[in-house]
């Protein structure tokens, strides 16, 4: 048993707890240290892509201990298909998010240890096989990213992040009583009452009045996470407070969390449950594609703008998951990752301004392309993948999304594709306001183009919103297989 | 007619110590006063496991109110330092002026 | 009945074997990457590698040399064609795997096939004459390399939209060269207006995007594929017997709508006009020569389906006669020289998209391309005035005087013969006067649309397109008239900085006028024999599976008829020359100056208040919804209510439980106390 996919989770945690030794005021250390733990940690996850079997559904890189054997808890991590890119996302962004904490200058040392030890507990949500397990990585998430939010944000920040916790906190607990309903409501032969995810898919079926109650119970705590409408209202404030860094992690992975909880737990566990909600929650995805889509217009807040386009986007995603077709759900997958590129680019961008001008409000800027040409390309073709451009990765998985919902809900797909135009107007719009015309205010002509660490941010995700645009097969070849296992699960 | 002291006589003692102390406690505002009221209490339970134990023939008893006894001891050691710590600070002995955690 | 419509499907059969079969034998085409490789290259060295210092002849001529190549390229493929047999004129090229995911299955492939070389044939052409003209154009130009960039990219969507073989792939060269459009459009964009344009175009362009997106879930959940060479058998497979099924109306409708955003056609046209906010030679080749006639390239690729709905084809009929002969009024009263070419760019269409609504997809793609010779020369020859009357106002320091209003023109015939005479050739072209191109492919589609009546369609088409004709005739000799005639009526002194352009701007001009003469002339009608139509015959291969899937073989017009509709035709284009002469030659009006605009002829100048209709009507509601969702919806009641509701009800209730907890000792000694009776007398009773 090798202990890959652990070093992965740990070598942040690690790095933070190494980093608790460094004295504050180094504060060059304290960024070269967290920049070198979150590259050693992307470099190790990194041959993952190359070795996975793809051409298998089941979990690889298996790590199975005892951990609380009288209460058959486990220490359980593996990595499928479903897994495999989200983890690389992860580590992926962490790097650039470390980067782009060039602002940051206020308790440096806690600052960095809470993103290491969100990472941790990032990275240990997508390769928990273990409910016990996941819940706590899950819970763990919470408080760097509400410390984050509460520290090291705006003006506001106690109250957004307080609402954070809250809210996340609400929706998780029901989910723990439905953890703990299940195991009491799991006999395995010769192990007894079990956390373990395998374990209880082999074995377990509950009854469907169950599932429905069930389903209920997980699908709450994961919809708020997404966010799914109605349950979205933390999420503009939370970004509008959080720090750069802490709105590229909540709009790149944290909102994954949601989605990959849908399609990890609450739908291949409670069939029963997806067949009787699915509907209602086809419904509700395309509110939130539309209503995100037409609040995101109404914006006059750059970063509240790309706020409300994630529920938009995050819609596209729960559509295509509920959609339950392979079409629709490998674009829900490759969504996640397009959303989680596109979006934590646009958080960057939008960050590249603010630090300039100290100001997010469109209506302070006007005609910047005049002094910031490169910045008004970059922010052109990120908008531009969001938007859903061909031969851009936001096509890739909103075709596929819509492709596939047709076949199960056309009308609400019809509906849904109205989002296509609607994120034009929006992001377009922004563009034109931020960017075109006469240079409106003085203040902005002494702004400067894009620096070398900012480049270095941003490059690295232009290049895969380009790459998955034009040639996605690498990246959807990972999980077709495991999406195939899905379908069988989630459909009853 | 012999009187002779039954188990009765010590538990219906040690029933009136309890009430004297309970009330003491609930209606006294002097920490000392309620102070005082808690060891009768408790002295009245050392009471009941004393009986118990005469009347059952049994030890245990006690060695539990050695137990209680001591424990008592350094509750009262703690108790007493709380009590001077808190006249210290508000210059009285009132328990109602002890109200920080309303509002 | 039964027994001919089998045959019918068997024929369609066949038809799909033989390009399986073609495909075997096919010669190796991999090469033609290069004509999207070319410009990529451009893109790439203008955009990326390439410094400021770099001359601007040396970035110019780099761009226009990859449309160049890209042009052999295209030259080359036609001849690889023109050696196989007509069957097998039809070649999948595939570069790699796209988009796999379950029954979906779409390479990233081309489609070599008589229609796609056509086009790729015209837009090489075309994109490497204005590459050039352009170069002279954009003199001095602080973007100038930007540019080139841009039209580079330009070329290379519009190429991938012409060679996809797929839906899909067709969709990302058809939203490129939008995006490309979009940036071209706003170019200048210190000018905020010119900055709207741009995104004005890309929005409006959105709304057909989702026609077409829409379209293509039809066809994949009915049909079980996108791909060219597969699609249009499924769909004569499926519906040859199911004649105007709800399905297939549908997607004929949907696709309308996508080619009625890109083509500009009623209601979506309002982009076009606007769009010419752009330099003039992105006008010449992205709103009149190339981009804007993908959405006729993509009916015209879409045959099967109209030949399956004869009331989608009918709809589509109906609005190309409509916007031809809307935008032909329109055009009557507008005094930009840019936004008279504009509307009349939009009529053109309107033609193009009418031919394809009666059957006449061969036509309709010939008239696309007689246009976009001289509509690329009309708009270039605009440039041409435009830079000369610049030059003029320059000289006399003059900013304020717009030197694209007819009205501050007159006379220039003179001053700029060269481009005088080539615009008159267009002018002739796009009159239809006989023997110019525009004659011969006009006229093919006003016959088609009169067979197409006579075989029991509706006469609306005709009569519309006959008289947008007639109007077409009027406001271009007005334009002409108005501009190299009469008087100068520029500021005064600017008459001496009136000069003919550069070689690079007059040379294409050149080339382009022969071609609107002789371009026409591969196409001749039926009267002048059978196979003289060449170019319908080349293009044959392509619609003949539809046409054989529903067994369509209309009536032929006889000789007589036929030389009837060319004299009416003709004869009308002549009254609207000879009443524009009468006009402004003979009585020598001049163009209404604003603030005189009265009566009908205002709502022609005011454009029908479509953008104003448009503006009351849609926008602002849209904008105001918005933002009432958001500041009385999402803030008050999910927030407000929902949210903070929740929040609300626990601290009431936070605040009831707290006078418990009082803080006073002995009130929780009382309630000890209590709960311990309580419990006790509990166990007693029980």
């Amino acid at each position: 048993m090798s202990l890959w996919l652990t070093s992965i989770v740990f070598i942040p945690l690690l790095g933070a707890l190494i980093l608790i030794l460094v004295p504050s005021s180094r504060s060059a250390l304290i960024r070269g240290w967290s920049f070198a733990v979150m590259m050693v940690g992307f470099l190790v996850s990194l041959p993952l892509f190359w070795t996975f079997d793809a051409s298998s559904a089941a979990f690889q890189y298996v790590e199975k201990v005892p951990w609380i054997p009288s209460l058959g808890i486990n220490y359980h991590l593996g990595l499928d298909g479903i897994s495999l890119l989200l983890v690389l996302l992860t580590t992926f962004l962490g790097p650039i998010v470390i980067l782009g904490s060039g602002a940051v200058t206020k308790r440096l040392k806690g600052y960095f240890i809470s993103i290491l030890l969100l990472q941790t507990g990032m990275l240990g949500t997508f390769l928990a096989l273990d409910l016990f397990l996941f819940y706590i990585f899950w819970e763990v998430m919470l408080i760097p990213m509400y410390f984050l939010i509460g520290i090291w944000g705006g003006t506001e920040r106690i109250y957004a992040a307080v609402k954070f916790f809250l809210y996340t906190m609400v929706g998780s607990l029901l989910m723990l009583v439905g953890i703990i309903w299940i195991y009491f409501n799991t006999t395995v032969p010769g192990v007894g009452h079990t956390f373990d995810y395998t374990l209880i898919m082999q074995h377990a079926s509950f009854p469907a009045q169950a599932q429905l109650w069930l389903f209920g119970a997980f699908a709450l705590a994961f919809a708020i996470k997404v966010p799914m409408f109605p349950f979205h209202t933390w999420l503009p404030d939370a970004h509008v407070q959080a720090p750069t860094a802490g709105s590229v992690i909540l709009a790149g992975v944290l909102l994954k969390m949601g989605t990959y909880g849908y399609i990890r737990f609450a739908m291949p566990l409670f069939p029963e449950g997806v067949e009787f909600f699915k509907p209602a929650m086809i419904a509700l995805a395309v509110i939130g594609i539309v209503y995100g889509a037409m609040l995101s217009i109404a914006q006059t807040d750059m970063k509240k703008l790309v706020a409300y386009s994630s529920v938009s986007h995050l819609g596209f995603v729960m559509l295509g998951l509920f959609a339950l077709n392979a079409q629709a759900v490998s674009g829900a997958m490759i969504q996640m990752i397009n959303h989680g590129l596109s979006t934590g680019a646009l958080f960057l961008l939008v960050g590249v301004v603010y630090d300039r001008r100290h100001t997010r409000k469109i209506a302070d800027y006007g005609g910047i392309a005049k002094v910031m040409p490169w910045y008004a390309v970059v922010f052109t073709i990120v908008a531009l993948s969001s938007i859903g451009m061909p031969g851009l990765n936001g096509f890739i998985g909103e075709f596929l999304i819509l492709v596939g919902a047709y076949q199960t809900a056309p009308v609400w797909t019809i509906i849904a594709a109205t989002g296509v135009i609607l994120a034009a107007i929006y992001l377009l719009w922004m563009i034109r306001r931020v960017f075109y015309g006469p240079m409106t205010h003085k203040e902005n002509e002494s702004l400067t183009d894009l620096k070398a660490r900012e480049w270095a941010t941003l490059l690295p995700l232009l290049i895969f919103i380009v790459w998955i645009g034009v040639y996605p097969k690498p990246f959807l070849s990972k999980f077709t297989v495991s999406i195939q296992q899905f379908l069988e699960q989630a459909i009853r | 007619m012999e009187m002779t002291l039954g188990l009765n006589h010590y538990l219906i003692l040690a029933a009136i110590m309890f009430c004297i102390g309970m009330v003491g406690v609930l209606t006294r505002r002097n920490i000392l006063i309620i102070f005082m009221s808690v060891e009768l209490m408790l002295n009245s339970a050392n009471m009941t496991f004393i009986a118990f134990s005469h009347y059952l023939m049994n030890p245990e008893g006690m060695v539990f109110t050695f137990f209680t006894l001591t424990v008592a001891a350094a509750e009262v050691g703690v108790g007493l330092a709380i009590v001077v710590t808190i006249f210290r600070k508000t210059e009285s002995l009132d328990i109602r002026k002890l109200n920080l955690l309303k509002n | 009945m039964d027994h001919s419509m089998e045959q019918a499907v068997e024929q369609v059969h066949q038809a799909a074997d033989t390009v399986v079969a073609a495909a075997a034998h096919a010669p190796d085409l991999h090469y033609a990457i290069w004509l999207l490789l070319f410009p990529l290259i451009g893109v790439v060295f203008n955009g990326l590698i390439l410094r400021k210092n770099i001359p601007e002849k040396m970035t110019g001529w780099l761009g226009s040399f990859m449309i160049i190549a890209s042009f052999a390229v295209a030259v080359k493929l036609f001849f690889e064609l023109l050696k196989l047999d007509p069957h097998l004129r039809a070649i999948d090229v595939t570069f790699f795997q796209w988009l796999h995911v379950g029954s979906l299955q779409i390479d990233f492939a081309f489609l070599i096939d008589p229609l796609s070389v056509v086009m790729i044939l015209v837009v090489t052409g075309i994109s490497s004459l204005i590459h050039i003209y352009s170069i002279g154009y954009m003199h001095d130009d602080p973007r100038f390399r930007v540019f080139f960039t841009y039209m580079n990219l330009f070329v290379f969507f519009m190429l991938l939209l012409v060679l996809g073989n797929s839906y899909p792939v067709m969709f990302i060269g058809w939203e490129g060269v939008g995006l490309a459009s979009y940036l071209l459009i706003g170019f200048w964009w210190e000018d905020m207006a010119k900055a709207t344009a741009g995104m004005k175009a890309f929005v409006v362009n959105r709304i057909g995007d989702f026609g077409v997106l829409i379209a293509m879930f039809l066809m994949f959940s009915h049909l079980g594929t996108l791909t060219f060479s597969e699609v249009f058998p499924a769909a004569a497979n499926a519906w040859s017997n199911d004649i105007n099924n709800g399905v297939v109306i549908a997607i004929g409708l949907m696709l309308l709508l996508g080619a009625a955003g890109k083509s500009a056609q009623f209601p979506l046209y309002v982009w076009l006009p606007d769009a010419m906010a752009g330099p003039t030679p992105v006008s010449a080749l992205i709103h009149a020569a190339t981009m804007v006639t993908a959405g006729v390239y993509m009916l015209a690729r879409s045959n099967m389906f109209y030949m399956l709905a004869p009331t989608a084809a009918y709809v589509v009929a109906m609005v190309g006669a409509v916007t031809a002969l809307f935008a032909a009024t329109i055009g009557l009263r507008q005094n930009d020289i840019k936004k008279v070419l504009a509307y009349s760019t939009v009529s053109q269409l309107g033609y193009m998209v009418m031919a394809c609504g009666v059957y006449a997809f061969g036509a309709g793609i010939f008239h696309l391309m007689t246009h976009a010779f001289f509509k690329a020369l009309l708009f270039l020859g605009s440039g041409a005035v435009i830079h000369t009357m610049h030059g003029g106002l320059h000289h006399i320091n003059d900013h304020h005087t717009d030197p694209q209003d007819i009205r501050n023109m007159g006379g220039l015939r003179k001053k700029i013969p060269i481009t005088y005479w080539t615009f008159l050739l267009a002018t002739l072209a796009i009159s239809g006067i006989p023997g110019f191109s525009g004659f011969f492919s006009k006229d093919e589609i006003l016959a088609y649309s009169f067979m197409n009546f006579n075989s029991g369609g509706s006469i609306l088409p005709y009569a519309l397109g006959l008289i947008a004709a007639g109007i077409t005739a009027f406001y271009m000799f007005r334009l002409v008239f108005l501009t190299f005639f009469g008087k100068y009526k520029g500021p005064e002194g600017s008459e001496e900085g009136l000069h003919e352009s550069p070689g690079t701007m007059t040379i294409p001009l050149i080339v382009l006028a022969i071609l609107s003469v002789v371009g026409g002339w591969i196409g001749l009608p039926a009267v002048f024999g059978e196979h003289l139509n060449k170019f319908a015959g080349w293009l044959d291969p392509v619609f003949h599976p539809g046409f054989e899937a529903v067994r369509y073989h209309p009536e032929h017009l006889a000789v007589p008829m036929e030389w009837a509709l060319i004299a009416v035709a003709v004869t009308v284009s002549l009254i609207g020359i000879i009443l524009a002469w009468n006009f402004y030659m003979k009585q020598k009006r001049q163009a209404i100056p604003d603030d005189q605009q009265s009566g009908f002829g205002k709502v022609l100048w005011q454009k029908y208040y479509v953008d104003e209709i448009y503006d009351a009507g849609v926008i602002r509601p849209l904008i105001n919804t918005c933002h009432f969702l958001w500041k009385q919806f999402d803030e008050k009641v999910i927030d407000g209510g929902m949210v903070h509701g929740t929040a609300r009800t626990v601290r009431w209730g936070g605040g009831v439980l707290r006078t418990l907890q009082g803080g006073v000792v002995g009130s929780y000694a009382v309630m000890m106390v209590i709960g311990v009776i309580v419990i006790l007398l509990s166990l007693y009773i029980r």
